[in-house]
């Protein structure tokens, strides 16, 4: 790589060339004053000359040729004519410029009254007025704001065609960021349809509110490439002045920097100097340092106490009868039933202003919905809180030593879930105590701490909330239940069932294994009525437990029953909705799949092995297949299930409705929904088909 | 990967000035020595980021170069920064007019031509 020192000697050496072609050329143009195309090459010459001249050191190059250029831009221009003194004068500059060159070679001085011979020469070439005048470039400095800090508001609206230019207006924000801080707000008001923006014009502009100590020139200088093609405003506005809402009178301090009669420095250090009153009090000698130390005491006090107070109403609520709140969701979804007919309507249309109507309500609506459902969610924890007092009074009464943990009592759940639960919660929590819990002796026994635990916890997991019921208690006897279950007739004396299915068979309706019934659960009405209540509120219910060590019962609940997302696929004519929060993915079953499970209806998914329900077949449906066919992957009980589908038709805000009581035998179904057009798609209960 | 920059300039010095400040940045310099030069090497080089070119040259003078440029849909959007020393000439309108970015006032520090690309070249 070349240095700096290097280059200035090519200048030389160029300069030279140039030189010589200067003089070439200024012979031509003698001979032949109105060759343009040697006119030119004149200046560009010389133009080099002067241009490099500065930028390698040679001063005085450039500022001589610099003369001798303008006079020469209006030969070009026309203004002046070639004339025998002006083509000696160039010829003599020539040689001066060549005398200045050379003297940095050989380290001689040159004539520097030369020099101003041959200027003065020019210039009297000039028209009189068009002289050129020998002033300074730099401006004068004017107080532009630097060095305090002040915060602009900049307007930067550029003109549609910025881009073409090769403007990227993010550059400017970059650099303004290093100036100071920023805030950038684009404003997009001008942005067209997309069918009528061109993707080459810029449709933005932009409002930055700038805190910078560089001053307006600095910020100006940012734009300075594209001042011409914007529409740009910079003001200056102080924060104290602009952004405080009721400022009132202005204070005289204000007011006199306001008139330019003193900095707002001055100012500000002037009143550094003012004394407090409580300071001039004290001085005075009227009241002593104590008391006023007090008296501030107090100031901070009551002021720390309204700030309490003000946060305090801020927090505020107001008590609302539920039925409002149910009639507000009802509507809610109407609402949002009716936004899908629009949605669907809008899409059909080629109205832009429809489109733009309907995409602006199906956001508010979706918002209102969220809203509205986050007014119905309640924490827990009151719930909770009722266990406290039936752990203490049945546990005493049985004899029993037994602490109820609870934890997450702030998990939120829909008001209409949580009053369901409070039911099923008590018969779980009555059984543990009742049967799982051992008394202190047998604990004591078996080397556990004589008092039992219970844990109660609620926890969010995506769409829904789990609770669990742990103790650590016995566990269930698997043996005692399939002998009872045997009894009861629900399964056969050779039945070969897991320890999970085992667990299961206590839903059963009339199932009860305690040896004597005891007036506090064991009637066995308890858990078939809990596995309803549960199964009715969307909810799954899994127990596990360990022999000695405890028992888990585990509630799956879903946060809403109003409002769900769902996805919308279609068998034969029927539509059906499959809940969105279930679903994983979605899959083709094309032909090679289906011959690859030999008709078992397994699917190999990325090597894991799927198993799928053909819903047409479940659902008797004969209208005919379509070519392909698609499956619908879920995760129902932590198990990977595929639902085959004729069409996928996509998500879908599904406001539930309930079948009615002449479809309560429909097990597969969970209810009903109104689509966009106006037809009904049935919601799918996955738990129950699978 | 580091950008491409075109220096255009009949007078090898200020190539060789523009060249080096660029290198020591760490940017690759592609040298032309007038328009139709940089036209050349722009069609058969095709990665070029951003364009320095001088106005005041022979064979195709920088207006006629952007211009051509810009005519390219690949460099539609590419900065082009001129180099002129008629800080307030209709020259720098009439390049801008052409389309180019901005440009620089020739003489000018290594500083102030970094302090440039900086400004347009992301």
């Amino acid at each position: 790589m070349k240095e700096i020192k290097d280059i200035s000697e090519t200048y030389r050496q160029e300069a030279e060339e140039r030189l010589a072609e200067i003089e070439k050329t200024v012979l031509e143009i003698e001979e032949d004053p109105e060759d343009r195309e040697a006119i030119n090459r004149l200046f560009r010459a010389v133009h080099t000359i002067k241009g490099s001249g500065a930028m390698f050191g040679f001063t005085d190059v450039a500022e001589f040729t610099h003369h001798l250029e303008t006079t020469l831009d209006k030969v070009r221009g026309g203004i002046l004519t070639v004339t025998k003194d002006l083509i000696d004068l160039i010829l003599k500059s020539r040689d001066h410029i060549w005398s200045i060159l050379s003297s940095k070679e050989i380290g001689y001085g040159f004539d520097a009254e030369e020099g101003k011979r041959i200027i003065n020469g020019l210039n009297s070439l000039l028209p009189a007025d068009k002289a050129d005048e020998i002033t300074s470039d730099q401006p004068e400095m004017l107080h532009t704001g630097k060095d305090t800090e002040t915060t602009y508001r900049i307007r930067f609206k550029p003109n549609y065609t910025i881009f073409s230019n090769g403007t990227d207006p993010m550059t400017l924000f970059e650099e303004l960021k290093t100036i100071g801080d920023c805030i950038i707000t684009p404003i997009i008001k001008e942005l067209p349809a997309l069918n009528e923006l061109n993707p080459e014009y810029c449709y933005l502009s932009w409002d930055i509110i700038l805190t910078t100590r560089t001053g307006m020139d600095a910020i100006k200088d940012v734009f300075i490439f594209v001042e011409d093609s914007c529409e740009l405003a910079i003001e200056a506005i102080d924060s104290e002045y602009d952004f405080e809402e009721d400022r009132g009178v202005m204070k005289l301090g204000e007011i006199l920097v306001d008139r330019n009669d003193l900095s707002k420095k001055e100012i500000s250090e002037t009143l550094k100097k003012q004394k407090r009153l409580g300071e001039l009090l004290v001085e005075s000698e009227l009241v002593d340092r104590q008391t006023v130390e007090s008296a501030l005491t107090e100031q901070q006090l009551v002021k720390n106490v309204r700030d309490k107070r003000r946060e305090e109403t801020k927090a505020s609520s107001i008590r609302v009868a539920a039925e409002k709140l149910d009639t507000l969701v009802d509507l809610v979804g109407e609402l949002v039933t009716t936004q899908a007919r629009l949605t669907q309507f809008a899409s059909n249309s080629t109205d832009q202003t429809l489109t733009i109507i309907a995409e602006e309500v199906e956001k508010l609506t979706t918002e209102l919905r969220d809203n509205t459902m986050s007014i119905r969610m309640m924490p827990i924890g009151a719930t909770f809180s009722n266990f406290k007092r039936l752990v203490r009074d049945l546990s005493s009464e049985l004899g029993k030593e037994i602490e109820l943990v609870t934890e997450g009592a702030e998990t939120e759940l829909d008001k209409t879930v949580i009053e369901k639960l409070g039911d099923p919660l008590m018969h779980l929590i009555r059984n543990s105590i009742d049967h799982g819990i051992e008394s202190p002796e047998k604990r004591g026994e078996a080397g556990k701490p004589r008092k039992g635990t219970i844990l109660l916890k609620a926890d969010h997991k995506g769409a829904y909330v789990i609770i669990t019921i742990d103790d650590d208690g016995t566990g269930l006897k698997v043996e005692a239940i399939k002998a009872k279950a045997i009894e009861k007739g629900l399964i056969t004396k050779d039945a070969d069932i897991s320890e999970k299915d085992t667990y299961n068979l206590i839903f059963a309706p009339g199932f009860s294994t305690a040896e004597k019934i005891s007036n506090i659960s064991g009637r066995g009405v308890g858990m078939d009525v809990v596995k309803k209540t549960i199964d009715s509120l969307r909810g799954s219910i899994e127990i596990s437990s360990e022999k000695g060590k405890g028992s888990s019962i585990r509630l799956k609940l879903p946060l809403t029953l109003a409002i769900i997302n769902g996805l919308l696929v279609t068998i034969g004519e029927g539509r059906y909705i499959i809940p969105l929060s279930s679903v994983e993915e979605c899959v083709e079953l094309t032909k090679e799949i289906a011959e690859a499970s030999h008709g078992s209806d397994i699917l190999n998914l990325r090597g894991e092995i799927v198993p799928y329900i053909r819903l047409r077949n479940r659902f008797g449906i004969t209208e005919k297949k379509p070519e392909l066919e698609h499956i619908v992957i879920t995760d129902v009980h932590d198990k990977r299930i595929g639902f085959v589908v004729d069409n996928v038709v996509g998500g879908h805000q599904t406001v539930i409705k309930s079948m009615g009581p002449a479809f309560k035998h429909m097990k597969n179904i969970y209810g009903a929904t109104i689509l966009g057009d106006g037809t009904v798609a049935l919601i799918l209960d996955l738990n129950m088909l699978i | 990967m580091s950008k491409l920059i075109m220096t255009v300039d009949d007078s090898v010095s200020i190539r060789q000035m523009v060249s080096f400040t660029l290198k020591k940045e760490g940017y690759e310099v592609l040298e032309a020595v007038d328009g139709a030069d940089a036209l050349k090497k722009l069609t058969d080089d095709a990665a070029v980021n951003m364009i320095i070119t001088d106005l005041n040259m022979p064979n195709m003078d920088g207006i006629e170069l952007i211009k051509n440029v810009r005519a390219n849909t690949k460099y539609k959007f590419m900065p082009i920064i001129m180099l002129t020393t008629e800080s307030q000439d209709e020259r720098k309108q009439a390049g801008k007019a052409a389309g180019a970015t901005g440009w620089i006032v020739k003489p000018f520090k290594p500083e102030q031509l970094i302090g440039v690309i900086k400004k347009v070249l992301k």
